[in-house]
């Protein structure tokens, strides 16, 4: 059984089961953390950075997604630096992809686009970075624009996690880094790909999107995540 | 097996030694290698042959001795005689003269009580240099083994921990964690399996200690293993070792399957319950693989890429289960340390460093070579005495420690003593051991630029800060030496490195930024002349005169610069402009 803990988050006192993260906490009392790679219902792997936290008696910077709640934490999510560092960590995206929001289908329904306006990111201070990038349209029904990827890994994980199909891995590194269906062939290709679009829904951005989508017509929706996951765990088939 | 046993082995291979009148050592290890050694040890076998002694004369190749830069190295025995930078043509004089003639050919000789040697105390490198890597007879001569036999027969698990403990032995690699201390934290996590894993992925531009260590005396590292999966109750080890180290491996390879048959390794050693085995894990060539999590997820056969911790490696490693990881170095120590008890280590270094370091002497100095110190010798005394000071009358300007996560240390600090917290002081780090010292003729923005390509290149990808981070640090500084950085770049660029160091995941991006800030503080007048004025005092960086304009720092292709966020207008084509491309142009 799990141990309940108290801590405070921006102030506020919460309790959490020992098992929970700070990000959980949070979110069960409607306390606003931001964040890009992490998704309830995948394994977190505090990798975008956006969630990080002060915590009380600790140099570092810590990611609330991975981080469990301790007794008498004090966490503060909402200093003057972690606002700055998150708008430069938002302002690094869009840097280095070619993030064109007005032609996207995703506009409007992006969570990228959202953390530009909750950061307040009215321009990027970093050199844009131009990369050349591939479109990959070889699937039946699902397109993968690597121009819009932000390598969250949320596809790797539910293909991993979820489907137990694999398809997607993560290849290269540094600034090179790009993700790949099965050995880095075309996604049409791709003989372990079940077709189940759960990647295309989980995609924060409009890296991936269904064939035949227009501008702003891509919205997404995860909520079949829960779904899946509380049927798993607590086999309860609610939403 | 039983450690009697081990003693005879010793024994009869000291006898066996005691049948040649001379030995000739010649080193085959890293620069002497290159410089022609494997060539030499053949000349000197054909010139023994030739004089009808090859019976007397045992000709081995060795690991590193030390004095890298002298190579090629041959070390006559048992007058000891060290002769450098040996040449093909010497070979048939040293053995006429020296072997025969039993005459010290001076002119080649190196003095024996030269600071370079008579200022070291070796420990962890005892052995390399005076042995043949490929016997483990010759190793267990010189009392190799006799302390995993101790440990397992005298010792309790705790006991060892405790010797550890007492002899103050922190982390090699560079973060200095007390290595008891880690030991005694996965020998009390409950488990069924542990994995004690030897980290010799090493990256670090300039460093070869790991390598000289492992292909010099590589049994020193497997018994070092053995003593800490004995006392941390693991019963398999894996030694993670570079690819770009051919004849490392190779020497690895060979040591396991010696020490296995003479039963040092397998089951049941020295008659205990206790088993242990070693397998070798080939890293691809990523410096993140350094990184514990990178480097455990990498020999799960996974993408290396580094995790969140905790949980530390100690508490959930390989496959979940608790694993010790420490340093090459680290477990080289052991060995010495169980043999001559924690306290005798104890005694040397300093109050918080104890024992020795290893160093890899590289750069503008006259010694290049491998070192070992113990901690807190001024820095000074490491590079002008033992290193011998800067060659051609250069002026020294500033050493760099601990690689790409390191710092510089410059004119001012020069008698601080080495040792983990004194260099954290003035903004570097113990790091696994490299040492790089520059004169005058180097540009610390360049330098600097250096080890951020480093970064950028060697960056997994994974976290944002890092992955991007490290590519604007790179643009800054890559326009700070083209003559094509404003003001404002210093600032951004500072504020950069903040972020980078604060935010990133792992150890590569949160100290990524340590050259650029190191050299911020210490020369902070070559950033501004560089952006000024336009000048590299060392005569490194090219730049336009400051009346001509500005150079497009980076290629921008001829895409339409538009900003995602609606509420911002086209942004301006970003490097091209002088000032860095700031919002304040782009209405």
């Amino acid at each position: 059984m799990d141990e309940i803990k108290t801590l405070t988050i921006d102030g506020e006192i919460v309790s959490a089961p020992s098992s929970a993260t700070i990000l959980d906490a949070a979110m069960e009392n409607d306390l606003h953390i931001p964040t890009l790679c992490n998704l309830q219902g995948l394994d977190a792997v505090g990798a975008c950075r956006l969630c990080l936290v002060e915590i009380q008696g600790q140099n570092k910077l810590q990611p609330a997604c991975t981080t469990r709640v301790e007794e008498n934490m004090v966490v503060q999510s909402k200093s003057a630096r972690l606002q700055k560092y998150r708008r430069m960590i938002v302002e690094m995206l869009f840097a280095e992809g070619n993030h064109i929001c007005s032609v996207c289908v995703a506009n409007g329904h992006c969570e990228l686009q959202n953390l530009g306006y909750e950061v307040g990111m009215d321009s990027v201070r970093f050199d844009y970075v131009y990369p050349t990038k591939k479109v990959d349209a070889t699937h039946e029904r699902f397109v993968l624009d690597h121009n819009r990827c932000v390598l969250c890994t949320r596809c790797v994980r539910v293909c991993d996690e979820i489907e137990g199909a694999h398809t997607w891995d993560v290849a290269g590194r540094g600034i090179g880094t790009f993700v790949v269906t099965d050995l880095a062939g075309d996604w049409g290709g791709s003989g372990s790909c079940t077709s189940c679009g759960k990647c295309v829904l989980v995609c924060p951005t409009g890296a991936l999107f269904d064939k035949g989508k227009a501008v702003g017509e891509m919205s997404k929706n995860s909520d079949f995540l829960e779904y899946i996951v509380n049927a798993r765990e607590k086999k309860q088939w609610i939403k | 097996m039983t450690i009697d046993e081990l003693y005879e082995i010793g024994q009869n291979f000291r006898k066996q030694l005691e049948g040649f009148s001379a030995e000739i050592h010649v080193c085959c290890s890293g620069g002497c290698f290159s410089t022609g050694g494997l060539a030499l040890k053949e000349l000197f076998e054909k010139a023994c042959a030739a004089r009808n002694i090859s019976a007397d004369v045992r000709i081995i190749s060795t690991g590193c001795i030390g004095l890298c830069g002298a190579g090629p190295l041959v070390r006559l025995f048992p007058s000891e005689t060290l002769y450098v930078k040996v040449q093909r043509e010497d070979v048939e004089r040293i053995v006429d003269e020296h072997i025969v003639g039993k005459r010290v050919l001076t002119e080649l000789a190196y003095p024996a009580d030269a600071p370079f040697f008579a200022k070291q105390q070796q420990i962890a490198l005892k052995n390399m240099g005076r042995i043949d890597p490929e016997s483990i007879d010759d190793y267990i001569a010189h009392g190799g083994y006799e302390a995993l036999a101790k440990a397992i027969t005298y010792y309790t698990q705790d006991g060892v921990i405790l010797e550890v403990r007492s002899s103050g032995l922190r982390g090699r690699g560079g973060a200095g964690y007390p290595t008891g201390l880690k030991w005694s934290i996965v020998r009390k996590v409950k488990s069924t399996q542990k994995y004690v894993v030897c980290n010799a992925d090493e990256g670090d531009p300039g460093a070869f200690m790991d390598r000289a260590m492992i292909e010099g005396n590589p049994h020193a590292i497997l018994e070092g293993m053995a003593i800490a999966g004995y006392a941390v109750g693991a019963t398999q080890g894996y030694v993670y070792v570079r690819g770009e180290y051919p004849l490392a491996i190779e020497r690895l390879k060979k040591a396991i399957k010696q020490a296995e048959r003479t039963q040092m390794l397998g089951n049941r050693i020295f008659d205990s319950d206790f088993n242990f085995r070693v397998d070798l894990r080939i890293g691809a060539g990523a410096f993140v693989c350094g990184e514990e999590t990178a480097l455990m997820a990498s020999i799960e056969g996974r993408r290396g890429q580094p995790r969140p911790r905790p949980p530390y490696p100690s508490q959930s490693g390989l496959w979940g289960m608790p694993t010790l990881l420490n340093n090459v170095e680290t477990f080289a120590n052991i060995p010495p340390i169980i043999l001559n008890g924690g306290k005798w280590f104890a005694g040397i270094g300093t109050e918080k460093s104890k024992g020795t370091k290893v160093f890899a002497l590289a750069g503008r100095i006259a010694n290049t070579g491998l070192i070992e110190v113990p901690m807190g010798m001024p820095l000074r005394e490491i590079i002008f005495d033992i290193g011998g000071g800067i060659p051609d009358g250069g002026e020294f300007k500033a050493a760099q420690t601990g690689g790409p996560s390191g710092g510089y240390i410059p004119m001012q600090h020069l008698d601080i003593p080495v040792d983990y917290e004194s260099l954290a002081q003035v903004g570097s780090i113990m790091g696994s051991g490299g040492l790089i010292v520059v004169d005058k003729t180097s540009c610390m923005v360049d330098l600097a630029r250096f080890f951020m390509e480093f970064c950028m290149d060697e960056s997994c990808g994974k976290c944002i800060p890092c992955r991007v981070g490290t590519v604007q640090l790179f643009k800054i500084l890559d326009r700070m030496t083209t003559g094509a950085a404003t003001v404002q770049d210093l600032h951004t660029l500072e504020e950069l490195c903040d972020m980078v160091k604060d935010t990133s995941l792992c150890g590569l991006g949160q100290t990524a930024p340590n050259p650029v800030v190191s050299t911020l503080h210490f020369f902070r007048r070559e950033y501004d002349e560089h952006i000024l004025k336009h000048e590299c005092n060392a005569g490194v960086c090219e730049m336009p005169a400051l009346d001509e304009p500005a150079p497009v720092a980076a290629a921008v292709p001829a895409v339409p610069a538009v900003s995602a966020a609606e509420t911002v207008p086209a942004a301006e084509a970003p490097a091209g402009k002088k000032n860095g491309g700031s919002k304040k142009k782009s209405t």
